[in-house]
């Protein structure tokens, strides 16, 4: 019913609005064309004005509404988002001086410059030194940006610096994995086609000694205040993306070609959450990259902590290794000698 | 130029004359039509089915961001198990994102824009009879409706049309195990893709051979409007780089259909397992998709930026400013365009120097654009511009181009990208710059051209309510957007309840689905106006309605196939004779007199 109601107000604002615009033809054939034409072009001249008035306005008011809903009210929460941020206020300036005088002139001239038939128009079809005026300038102001932003751009990508730790993440349809190398410091060797859902979920080879003491981890994954961290990004099914809109970087995580990024946290989750005045504030890993029908539900969690806290929780962690092969852990009850013997045959 | 072709309008014409005229049957004339007007007609009618199409899947989709927590029943009548409990689901939700990027970008403002403009004016504008091969014009047109119609049968099928976005990245498109929009769906899309690639070939080599061969008799290349100009580089733009994105889905094909692996490695779906691809690259799809995909954007803007230099120039009753520059940053334009496409994959892990190249060629971008902005601005300096809806559309064009633009160079620079990539920020970006842009340089040639179309006038107070409203909501729409893309929020998410960091939209998404729905409605009416005033419009009594000076307004007001009755006119100066001496203008088949002043 709503529905039919809704369709006959719209049909009668149509009607209304066509017939009021028929109405307006008729008028102006009686009244002379040439007069109403005119009349029209003062009431569009006028309108440029009013919608550059309002329209500044509105970008001005939509700013106060919104300003303090984005990430530029609280500082990035990485060392190197900070230069994010910085390289994005002077783009900002830079920008914004040419939208607002670009848009004044334009709307302005439009306004000053209607039809008047007292004035005789300039036939004014091109000056070199006028052309290269706005040819050099924006050049110039070009090349600043582009030379700060290649300088960071540069440092992004470059080596992280030589204590980073080192993090792997993948992404699957639709959560992370997240793997630390344990205490030799080294990610064992995986296939792909050794993955199982169950008992290894990246497939790492077992018989690499160096993936046996390989901690894994999903939903949550945990860093270091302040020490430098390397992520090395994969993907086990289709192209996922790491969002990590608080430390101001993401990165593509590919199926078949690994990719790195890295970045040093500056503060706690605990410290975000006062920064922020959120007590439900979470650093969050969104997937950026369309990856299927739960692409919207791809989160994973970053938890910021101090390298002692860190340490206790990694104390807690157990080698993946021993998910697949329990018997094999020496905290668990003895193994009994004949299944790690055929373990072990079946592993070969 | 042959005269064999001549189709003059009156009935005492010679029998070599006319006698087509006597034949023509109504599928002669209005379907399997070889007359260069009738074919931009089909294209830009096509093209406006499409745009009502592909706006509603912008509304339907906005329901679910602005109302995630209703229900509409409405909306299981309309798409059954996709609406299911009058919510859409995930899967519907992404297939009219998709359907949605993939017709407007390619079906209305490639086919549509294109199609419509390059086929109307290129003769018109040139002085040519028709098309260098008219036969071929028709069946650019056909291979489009054909893509048209298997893009329109991918809805109907079990698993739904393709999701998987509309720039189509493997694994995902590969798999129809990834993804059920991936499996019968993503057939047709890319089949339906195919056809439209042969439709823009069969298209572009036409406008490109027209217009190199078949200028009248003293129509230089440096006597050409701009916006023949603009439709040859857009032209050479699509042949150059169409077949690359064709020979990008071929390895799709093969890799979904025949085993192979060009762009599929190390891959463990759940519920399948691992499939015995290896080697191949994910990335190398989306160096020949965007190595299209970018020249793509050009192709939809560079012909709305001819007609918009055109109308500004004939409302502005003043020559354009800096004809040369216009092309020269034309030219430029084109050749970067085709240097700049991985700046799309910034963050796929490209090679950090490769990289900065692509940051330097973006960021060249704007200086060609730069110039054209300032020269649009000169323009209207000192001129006595004439408000009519086209021109309006044409001043619309520039802010949208300005707004949309300033903002590429936040997104072209890679430390920026890196934290913007696929943000609302990038939407509010393109659809700014080349959506909306695009739009309103289709709407302000509509509106120009529609008198020499259909020799009838179209009402001017819908026009202005036409233009008020749909610039005013494309900002309130678009504006806002990039305040979500600077909190990070990323595109494509159906729902944005779980997200701490992304929730507190709500409210904001609410309003920019309600603005869209209206904006939408508005474009309903400019179609209204579009088909009464063919049948109902006013008749027009004068064969130059604007007085402008070029070509196509020499001819009848109902010019039959031929354009022109008798010799076609001969060309003696440029099109810019706006206010020289004053002289409000002078046609450009009018000789140069001896008395008059050089520019």
């Amino acid at each position: 019913m709503t529905m039919f109601l809704t369709i006959a107000v719209v049909v009668l604002i149509f009607v209304v609005i066509f017939q009021i615009a028929k109405a307006s033809e008729y008028v102006s054939v009686l009244k002379g064309e040439e007069v109403s034409r005119k009349q029209n072009n003062k009431i569009n001249g006028f309108l440029m004005v009013v919608f550059l008035v309002l329209g500044l306005v509105g970008v001005w008011y939509c700013n106060e509404l919104l300003y303090d809903k984005t990430l530029l009210v609280q500082d990035a929460a990485s060392v190197e988002g900070a230069r994010v941020d910085s390289m994005l206020w002077v783009t900002l300036a830079v920008t914004g001086i040419v939208f607002i005088a670009t848009q004044v002139i334009l709307f302005v001239f439009a306004y000053k410059y209607q039809e008047d038939t007292n004035r005789k128009v300039v036939f004014f079809a091109h000056s070199t030194k006028l052309e290269l005026i706005w040819t050099v300038i924006p050049a110039i102001a070009l090349t600043v940006l582009v030379v700060i932003g290649l300088r960071n751009w540069f440092l992004f990508t470059g080596e992280p610096p030589k204590n980073a730790m080192v993090v792997e993440v993948t992404g699957k349809q639709f959560g992370w994995i997240y793997r630390y190398p344990g205490k030799d410091g080294s990610f064992g060797k995986k296939y792909y086609k050794n993955i199982d859902n169950a008992s290894n979920s990246l497939g790492l080879i077992w018989d690499d000694e160096l993936a046996q003491d390989d901690i894994v981890m999903e939903q949550t994954v945990y860093l270091i205040k302040g020490k430098p961290v390397k992520l090395v990004l994969g993907s086990r099914d289709v192209i996922h993306d790491v969002g990590l809109s608080h430390f101001r970087l993401k990165m593509d995580a590919v199926p078949g070609i690994p990719t790195t990024m890295w970045f040093t946290p500056k503060y706690t989750t605990k410290e975000m959450k006062e920064l922020t005045g959120n007590p439900n504030f979470q650093y969050e890993i969104s997937c950026d990259q369309m990856c299927g029908n739960g692409h919207y539900s791809m989160k994973g969690v970053i938890e910021v902590v101090d390298q002692e806290e860190f340490d206790a929780i990694m104390a807690k962690q157990k080698p993946y290794y021993y998910t697949a092969f329990p018997e094999k852990d020496p905290s668990a009850a003895p193994a009994d000698t004949t299944v790690v013997a055929a373990a072990v045959v079946k592993n070969n | 130029m042959s005269h064999e072709a001549v189709l003059h309008g009156d009935a005492h014409g010679h029998d070599d004359h006319g006698h087509h005229e006597h034949h023509d049957t109504f599928l002669t004339k209005y379907v399997f039509s070889q007359d260069h007007k009738m074919i931009a007609k089909q294209f830009l009618i096509t093209g406006m089915v499409w745009a009502v199409l592909g706006g509603l899947m912008s509304v339907l989709f906005r329901l679910q961001l602005g109302y995630p927590d209703s229900t509409f029943p409405f909306l299981e009548d309309l798409l059954g198990k996709w609406g299911k409990g009058g919510r859409i689901t995930p899967e519907a939700y992404y297939a009219l994102v998709t359907t949605h990027g993939t017709v407007l970008v390619f079906f209305v403002l490639t086919a549509g824009l294109s199609g419509t403009f390059a086929n109307f004016l290129i003769p018109l504008q040139v002085g040519a009879r028709d098309m260098a091969s008219p036969f071929m014009n028709m069946l650019s047109y056909w291979f489009f409706f054909a893509a048209s119609i298997v893009m329109l049968s991918s809805m109907f099928v079990e698993t739904g049309p393709f999701s998987g976005g509309w720039t189509a990245y493997p694994p995902l498109s590969a798999l129809g195990d990834a993804s059920p929009g991936s499996k019968t769906g993503m057939d047709l899309w890319i089949i339906s893709m195919a056809l439209f690639v042969v439709s823009s070939l069969l298209g572009g080599l036409n406008y490109i051979a027209t217009i190199l061969n078949m200028r009248t008799k003293g129509m230089s290349m440096t006597r050409l409007p701009l916006t023949i100009w603009a439709l040859f580089f857009t032209a050479v733009l699509g042949v150059l780089s169409f077949p690359v994105l064709f020979s990008g889905f071929i390895l799709l094909i093969f890799d979904r259909n025949f085993g192979t692996s060009f762009y599929l490695s190390d891959i463990f779906v759940n519920g399948v397992g691992a499939l015995p691809n290896e080697g191949g690259s994910a990335i190398l799809y989306q160096h020949l998709f965007w190595f299209l995909g970018h020249p793509e954007v050009y192709i939809i803007l560079l012909p709305a930026m001819g007609m918009v230099s055109e109308i500004l120039s004939i409302n502005s009753r003043k020559p354009i400013f800096g004809y040369m520059a216009m092309i020269g940053s034309l030219f430029a334009i084109a050749i970067l365009a085709f240097l700049v496409w991985a700046h799309h994959m910034f963050v796929t892990g490209l090679n950090p120097f490769l990289g900065s190249v692509f940051v330097l060629l973006t960021l060249l971008i704007a200086v060609p654009s730069a110039i054209k902005v300032f020269n649009w601005l000169t323009t209207l300096w000192r001129g006595n511009i004439r408000f009519t809806p086209a021109m309006l559309f044409a001043i619309g064009f520039v802010s949208l181009f300005i707004s949309g633009g300033l903002t590429g160079i936040w997104l072209g620079n890679s430390a920026l990208d890196i934290h913007l990539h696929d943000t609302y920020f990038v939407i509010a970006h393109f659809h700014i710059v080349m959506g909306v842009a695009s739009m309103f340089g289709m709407f302000a040639g509509i509106y120009h051209w529609f008198p020499k179309m259909y020799g009838k006038q179209l009402n001017n107070t819908l026009g202005y309510i036409h233009f008020w409203v749909t610039i005013a909501g494309a900002y309130l729409i678009f504006w806002p957007m990039h305040y979500e893309g600077l909190a990070g929020m990323p595109r494509r998410y159906y729902d944005f309840s779980i997200w701490e960091s992304f929730k507190q939209f709500g409210e904001l998404n609410k309003f920019i689905s309600l603005v869209s729905m209206i904006v939408f409605m508005v474009q309903l009416l400019f179609l209204f106006n579009f088909f009464y005033s063919i049948f109902k419009g006013r008749k027009l009594t004068n064969t130059n309605p604007w007085n402008a000076t070029t070509l196509e307004w020499t001819t009848p007001i109902n010019p039959g196939h031929g354009n022109w009755v008798g010799e076609i006119p001969e060309v003696h100066r440029w099109p810019y004779d706006y206010g020289k001496d004053g002289v409000d203008f002078i046609a450009q088949t009018t000789p140069v007199g001896a008395d008059e002043s050089q520019h």
